[in-house]
């Protein structure tokens, strides 16, 4: 095989094996300078495991990485990062306890002091280029996920990288984020560095890249190179990745149209939320009279750039949070002075954006997981006593039903890919005897296939005449499942508009401070 | 929905690697328990050298002593007793994440009031139901005395560490007040409690001088292991330990289970104190400190908080004391060496798992 020397970093039959998966199967890539690189494939392609090897995390078991056009072993994270491989893996790596100075400052050689003026004259270049703003001295853990995101992609740009790895890295970005981050990958290209970008987003693949490899079970099974690229329109780009992911055709999948639904106005609201308010925390707005009502088999949305207290209403409304006042009715009786478990027991839902901080133990197996919120009941639990044949049965019908693509039940859950982790919360929270369901983020990971069928299963819990609020930075999604939605902003709902026609101007205005 | 997925992966396709690979695992596992004790015992033998003792001759005589005569191995499994009832109350608490780390005053204070009741006790009611009362207030004293460290972690987010430390100090001296203070035996000279006859204690097992309490530490041990790993609780606690965020989601009762774990662990380690007392030594002398609970932290790891594997590691570290004792009479190695080397045991195993993990690195890349 020929390598040309102007790769910077090439992959050659790169095989990587975890107990009862090939992860990657003889891929090779090659990553050059001023090419931005999409990486595609369905959950569990094995996108991150490749990424994983080229930031030092893992070390393949058959093939060679080439950095510049030599054989190099990248040993450590550390390593990757002195060859000038910086990566913002898929899930967050921040040390929560710390604040984000601190966080960007670790790595640095421990016997100097940590060199905090030069750290914000750099990120201040850098945040403006950007667009964003960054709270330096803000806890991690008080931030949302969208903002540790930004984090993550500001920490490898403060480190001067020649090549920049984003898994998944638009999960949480609102669309002007999105295109706002695809400028700056394009200025950062043309700067000379090398981008490997993951997405599940194909219309970001056609917008971003130069450049399209698409994986397939472990497998690469094709590619796009610039030339063709360029060639080609978006809409082609976009159906021929369908094509070579999914082996069919279709013009264009996530275009979906909403079906029109009949919510009986008349029927008493399911969810009624009266003048709730959180207190803000030291780096976080808090909530103020957020007021809304949700009727059995509506869905409503709520919009708004990550961080304006999605998170906290969530959190307040599941009753991990606690309120300073305002009340929160479920089928007119008030559950704002129960506790977690106690709400569950009633019929209300919560399914977390954060997957591997609260939504799984990830060292537990897969199986266990799946009942995390109903330890203790019949059937999987008899007196008290493990029923492990229940459990198993049960695990075994939801990771069909779900296509959780895992090894085996007994997998530690944190072994899955990031979409697959996140189908196990969906079963979870999806499963029998929900009244009231919240998703944050539901399809945030998921792949095209997935993603839809996810969106369609929403639409169903909500057909069943379930009341939904669904909270999500991607507007299209609002747009293409909500009867209504609210836009939050800085801690308070600033409008809420009917889904209609101009609904997504309307939307926007709001989301920018301008009356609908 | 047109798209198709292909066939999800099936979940038991893969049972039949996966039981060599777990036998491969058991082999990996015990080589790198058994690896890192033998190279500890060779670097305390180079420790004796050092100071002027025959390695050889110490281990021989604390496996003599310890493992091989009949009244060695006799006191051994004696001694099994306390420290299967610390090491059963440690699983709970480690595996629930929580550093109960005042084991010794809670033992203490158990043996105290043990010995305290039992000789009062014998004279108003029948000796089994003497000692069942003498066993369940040392209980309940330990778990008493707990609840500062437990209230603290549970609604104000203390650290348990420190405050179970603290405890510890308070607890050993309250336990010699109260022997020298309120429940001295007035017919000795010597500051110690009232001695329980020996035909009121706890009963040998057969004819020998194993105390029963043995058994009792066994039910003890491995029934915290079933219920740790097989129940409800159990699971409850152990997702407070791998992730109090994600239990808090679940809609865990955190600050419940909280307190729940430290009553068990400190009335576990209470019960140790009293199955000694009631079974073995039959009065508390002021000072006497055997400091177990500390003796036991290691040992739980090595078992990586597995119960059957304590058991194993208990009864190792019956077999160096027992044998150690005798071993610093004869040969003037001081007692606490057998500490000395359950230590230098777990720095080698830290930095084995350590080594292992770079191997396994270096390997593939
Ligand atoms: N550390 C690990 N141990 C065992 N199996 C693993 C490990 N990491 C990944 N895998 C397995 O390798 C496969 C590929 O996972 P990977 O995370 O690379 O997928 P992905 O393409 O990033 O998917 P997603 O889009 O869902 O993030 C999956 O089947 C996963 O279960
Ligand atoms: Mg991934």
């Amino acid at each position: 095989m020929s390598v040309a020397k102007r790769d910077i970093v090439a992959l050659e039959g790169v095989t990587k094996r975890f107990p009862g998966v090939v992860a990657n199967d003889s891929v090779d890539l090659e990553i050059r300078p001023g090419e931005v690189h999409v990486l595609l494939g369905e959950n569990g392609a094995g996108k991150s495991t490749l990424i994983g090897m080229l930031s030092g995390l893992q070390q393949p078991d058959e093939g060679r990485i080439l950095v510049d056009g030599e054989p190099t072993a990248i040993t450590s994270p550390r390593h990757a990062l002195a060859l000038g491989i910086g990566t913002v893996f898929q899930h967050m790596m921040l040390v929560p306890t710390l604040t984000v100075a601190e966080n960007l400052l670790l790595g640095g050689p421990w016997w100097q002091r940590p060199k905090t003026e030069e750290l914000e004259a750099r990120v201040a270049e850098i945040t403006r280029t950007l667009g964003i703003t960054v709270k330096l001295h803000a806890k991690v853990s008080e931030l949302s996920l969208g903002e540790q995101q930004q984090v993550e992609i500001l920490r490898a740009m403060v480190r001067n990288s020649r090549l920049l790895i984003l898994d998944e890295s638009t999960s949480m970005l609102t669309p002007k984020g999105i295109d706002e981050l695809g400028a700056l990958m394009r200025r950062l290209v043309e700067q000379g560095l090398a981008i490997v970008f993951i997405t599940h987003k194909l219309k970001e693949a056609a917008a971003f890249g130069d450049r399209i490899s698409v994986l397939k079970l472990g497998r690469k099974v094709g590619e796009i190179p610039p030339e063709r690229f360029r060639a080609l329109g978006e809409q082609a780009i976009i159906s021929e990745i369908v094509e070579l992911m999914f082996g069919k055709q279709k013009d264009d999948p996530e275009a979906a149209e909403r079906p029109v639904r009949t919510i009986r106005a008349e029927a008493a609201p399911l969810l009624e939320v009266r003048d709730l308010a959180v207190a803000p925390t030291d780096d976080a707005p808090g909530l103020s009279s957020i007021s809304f009502d949700i009727c059995p088999g509506e869905l409503l949305g709520i919009a708004g750039i990550d961080g304006n207290g999605q998170k906290h209403l969530a959190e307040a409304l599941a009753g991990q949070r606690a309120t300073v006042g305002g009340s929160v009715r479920l089928q007119g009786t008030p559950i704002e002075a129960l506790s977690v478990g106690e709400r569950r027991q009633k019929g209300l839902r919560y399914l977390t954006d954060d997957r591997l901080g609260e939504g799984t133990v990830g060292t537990f197996p897969v199986s266990i997981n799946f009942f995390l919120k109903q330890v203790g009941a019949a059937p999987f639990w008899r007196k008290g006593v493990e029923q492990r044949a229940e459990i198993d049965k049960r695990a075994a019908q939801l990771v069909r039903e779900y296509d959780v693509r895992t090894p085996s039940l007994k997998t530690p859950v944190a072994r899955l890919s990031g979409g697959n982790i996140q189908k196990v919360l969906l079963a979870r929270e999806l499963a029998e005897g929900a009244k009231v369901v919240i998703f944050n983020k539901p399809t945030y990971g998921l792949d095209l296939s997935n993603t839809l069928a996810s969106r369609q299963r929403i639409r169903d819990t909500a057909a069943r005449g379930l009341a939904v609020l669904l909270i999500s930075t991607d507007l299209e999604e609002l747009l293409s499942m909500c009867d209504r939605i609210a836009v939050i902003s800085n801690g308070s709902l600033v409008g809420t508009v009917e889904n209609a026609d101009d609904a997504r101007t309307k939307v926007g205005r709001l989301m920018i401070g301008l009356a609908a | 929905m047109s798209i198709d997925t292909a066939p999800a992966a099936g979940a038991t396709a893969l049972d039949a690697t996966a039981a060599v690979a777990t036998r491969r695992d058991i082999q990996h596992r015990l080589l790198m328990t058994l690896g890192p004790i033998l190279a500890a015992l060779i670097i305390a033998g180079c420790i004796l050298l050092a100071v002027g003792v025959d390695p050889l001759a110490y281990y021989g005589f604390v496996l003599k002593r310890g493992l091989l005569s009949p009244l060695g191995i006799q006191q051994t499994l004696t001694r099994m007793a306390p420290l299967l009832f610390l090491a059963a109350g440690l699983i709970v608490a480690f595996r629930a994440g929580m550093w109960n780390l005042g084991g010794d005053g809670q033992f203490l204070l158990g043996a105290v009031t043990a010995a305290a009741s039992a000789p009062v006790l014998v004279e108003v009611m029948p000796a089994w139901l003497a000692l069942i009362c003498s066993f369940v207030i040392a209980m309940l004293v330990a778990m008493i005395w707990s609840l500062v460290p437990a209230l603290l972690r549970a609604y104000q987010g203390v650290n348990e560490i420190i405050t179970t430390l603290m405890m510890t100090f308070l607890g050993t001296s309250l336990a010699n007040v109260l022997v020298k203070l309120m429940f001295r035996d007035p017919g000795t000279t010597v500051p110690q409690t009232r001695t329980l006859p020996v035909e009121d204690r706890l009963p040998r097992l057969f004819d020998t001088t194993i105390t029963s309490g043995l058994l009792l530490g066994l039910v003890a041990i491995i029934t915290v292991h079933l219920v740790m790993t097989r129940t409800a609780f159990g699971l409850k606690l152990r997702i407070v330990g791998a992730n109090p965020r994600a239990a808090i989601h679940a809609g865990l009762g955190v600050p419940k289970l909280t307190i729940a774990v430290f009553a068990i662990s400190a009335g576990l380690a209470g019960l140790a104190g009293a199955v000694d007392i009631l079974g073995v030594q039959g009065n508390v002398r002021a000072d006497w400190n055997p400091a177990y609970g500390l003796a036991v932290i290691p040992v739980v790891f090595l078992a990586r908080m597995n119960g059957f594997a304590a058991i194993g590691f208990v009864f190792l570290l019956s077999v160096l004391s027992i044998g150690g004792e005798s071993a610093a009479r004869r040969l003037g190695v001081p007692n606490h060496f057998t500490l000395v080397l359950v230590s230098i045991v777990l720095i080698v195993l830290a930095l084995a798992e350590y080594i292992d993990h770079r191997y396994n690195q270096s390997r593939k890349a």
